[in-house]
């Protein structure tokens, strides 16, 4: 019975694996070929077509309150997401590699530096850090996504630091360097691609947080400015609609629900299979 | 849980197996946490500065408009300080925080201190309460999954916290106000100040968080099942519910409410978007009318507010963790 369970569980894991990349193979489908999948523009307004309910007058989700049609938008916002997502897990990977190393090969005095800085930035909420951060660089769509960026460099700059550290004790290295094999060359060599299991899956974990973050700060009214089809945006706009057109919530919230899953997923997944030892 | 650290998870060392290190006296902990804390705080007004001051972009031109006259420019600028050097600045700026000082708004005149002060408490009895819901969701549901380990109770569990993790708390926010205020208007739609308010946004923060330390309650308290004391327990003859509530739950609950402390920071910050969810004037709303209104006082102080109540929550839970469980004393 249980050993029967147990494999079913296994079953049911395959599947959410199973949607989870289809998923994100359909997003990436429909950012770069949204035009083929949006049968109206999503940003043509239409006051004669307000707040159609779903499947009216070919209408597949509905439109909003400016006759828009939300299929439309939410194929179009694809874009943007993806966008962001890579940028800005780019941007604190590439800051949290550059920290993470001079931390964890320098160390002492430059170590202690760059890690008080990095829980700096760590002892704020990120959201709020993140909103303090486009307060000053303005609101839109490049803000947000260098916010975020840089909001979530300690992440990474940590996970860079341990393993930094870790390789460069481990006896291959010693050995390597006693052979007189140039510092850069090492890292190159031995302590990069011994991290970028966890560099992939972290990255995955984070992009799902930037989704977040960055529709709630469009929900805001801080990122995405209107009139781009944004998900966070559109809720937004959702939120004085409540009574006539509960559509409008409904189905951007579900599109971002599913990303995030795909992505926590896929991260999870991949952390378990990379890391087989930690687990 | 997965090994790699999101935010969501870092903080203070939690063994969840009784690993062995040496005994610290409690004061000296206390100390050295101490030392730690007073760094952070430090630190943070430092972020702050930085964050608002040395990223490129004029404050004073931003709060005046671009196309204001020089002279109210300049004259903004002596009012925020910002034409002096920025070492200047910064040693004010610190002076200030220190004396608990954080000038006016610019939009109302008022003290910052006073504006904050009077919104916090709905912003702190809605993490409290989302907390709570959390814990009420994850502990049930997460020691039911342990104790019926590779049933479909613990298939559920499991699915109802990946989903979980997943919503968006301010859109499970916007779905609960559609079911319970516009289709079945049982609590208020908008705004308000009575605990009654309070209700939809707890769940929607619970939801979340409860997911999230659901797995934590299952890891742990699996692990405890599987000691020898619940062995020498349940051969005492002593009745599973005492075996498995008074024994193992008590002692599976230690990482669990460390990691709930730690989440009750982020609460913090989600209550923030929840705020304007469901048009409470908390905290979080404040600090966003003062991003819109360009009130730079306002967000310094706010933000700065914030970050003290966490590292200081984060702090107390750490404290009162080494205290419970004396095993974790290790430097």
């Amino acid at each position: 019975m249980r050993i029967r369970i147990r494999r079913k569980r296994q079953k049911i894991q395959k599947f959410f694996l199973f949607t989870s990349t289809v998923y994100l193979c359909f997003l990436l489908f429909a950012a770069v070929g949204s035009s083929y999948l949006a049968p109206h523009s999503p940003t043509t307004q239409n006051l004669n077509q307000r707040l159609l309910p779903p499947f009216t007058e070919g209408k597949i989700l509905g439109t909003d309150d400016l006759g828009r049609d939300i299929w439309s938008r939410i194929v179009y916002g694809t874009r943007s997401l993806l966008l962001i997502g890579t940028v800005s897990v780019g941007i604190a990977l590439a800051g949290g590699l550059v920290m993470g190393i001079l931390a964890g090969a320098i160390g002492g005095i430059v170590d202690s530096f760059i890690m008080l800085l990095m829980d700096g930035i760590l002892s704020f909420p990120t959201v709020l850090l993140a909103i303090t951060v486009v307060s000053v660089l303005g609101y839109g769509l490049v803000q947000v996504t260098v916010a975020l960026g840089i909001v979530f460099i300690p992440v990474f700059a940590r996970l860079v630091r341990a393993e930094t550290i870790s390789r460069l004790t481990e006896g291959y290295v010693e050995s390597s360097r006693a052979l007189g094999t140039p510092f850069p060359k090492i890292l190159l060599r031995h302590v990069l691609p011994n991290m970028m299991p966890d560099l992939i899956a972290q990255s995955t974990v984070t992009f799902a947080l930037v989704v977040v973050i960055e529709a709630s700060l469009s929900f805001l009214g801080l990122g995405t400015q209107p009139p781009e089809p944004s998900w966070g945006l559109m809720l937004k706009e959702s939120r004085n609609f409540l009574y006539q057109a509960p559509w409008m919530a409904i189905f951007p919230g579900l599109a971002l629900a599913a990303t995030v899953f795909s992505f926590n997923y896929l991260g999870d997944y991949l952390s378990e299979q990379l890391n087989p030892q930690r687990w | 849980m997965a090994s790699v650290s999101s935010p969501l998870e870092s903080g203070p060392t939690v063994f969840l197996s009784g690993q062995k290190g040496l005994r610290i006296p409690f004061f000296i902990l206390l100390l050295r946490k101490s030392i730690r804390l007073f760094l952070t705080m430090l630190l943070i007004p430092t972020v702050v500065f930085f964050v608002l001051r040395i990223i490129p972009g004029d404050p004073a031109l931003v709060v005046a408009g671009f196309d204001a006259p020089p002279e109210v420019v300049e004259n903004l600028r002596s009012k925020l300080g910002t034409n002096r050097p920025p070492l200047e600045q910064y040693e004010e700026w610190i002076l200030s925080v220190a004396q608990l000082e954080f000038g006016t708004s610019l939009i109302s005149n008022e003290p910052v201190l006073k504006l904050i002060l009077d919104r916090f408490p709905l912003t702190l009895s809605l993490a409290v309460a989302g907390m709570l819901c959390a814990l009420l969701i994850a502990i049930p549901l997460g020691v039911m999954s342990a104790v019926r380990r590779w049933t479909l109770w613990d298939y559920g569990g499991m699915v109802f916290s990946q989903i979980g993790i997943s919503l968006p708390s301010f859109w499970l926010g916007i779905i609960l106000l559609l079911l319970f205020a516009v289709k079945y208007p049982l609590f208020p739609l908008f705004g308000g100040d009575s605990p009654w308010h309070l209700v939809l946004p707890s769940v929607a923060l619970g939801i979340n968080r409860g997911a999230v330390l659901l797995r934590l309650v299952r890891t742990a308290m699996i692990e405890e099942l599987g000691k020898e004391y619940i062995i020498t327990a349940r051969s005492k003859g002593l009745p599973e519910l005492v075996v498995r509530y008074r024994h193992a739950l008590r002692n599976a609950l230690l990482p669990v409410l460390t990691i709930a402390g730690i989440q009750f920071g982020y609460m913090l910050g989600g209550a923030i978007i929840l705020e304007q969810v469901f048009s409470l004037p908390g905290l979080g709303r404040l600090i966003l009318s003062a991003v819109f209104q360009r009130d730079f006082p306002v967000i310094q102080g706010g933000t700065l507010f914030v970050a003290a109540v966490f590292s200081l929550v984060n702090f107390l839970v750490d404290l009162l963790y080494s205290l419970v469980n004396p095993r974790i004393r290790v430097g």
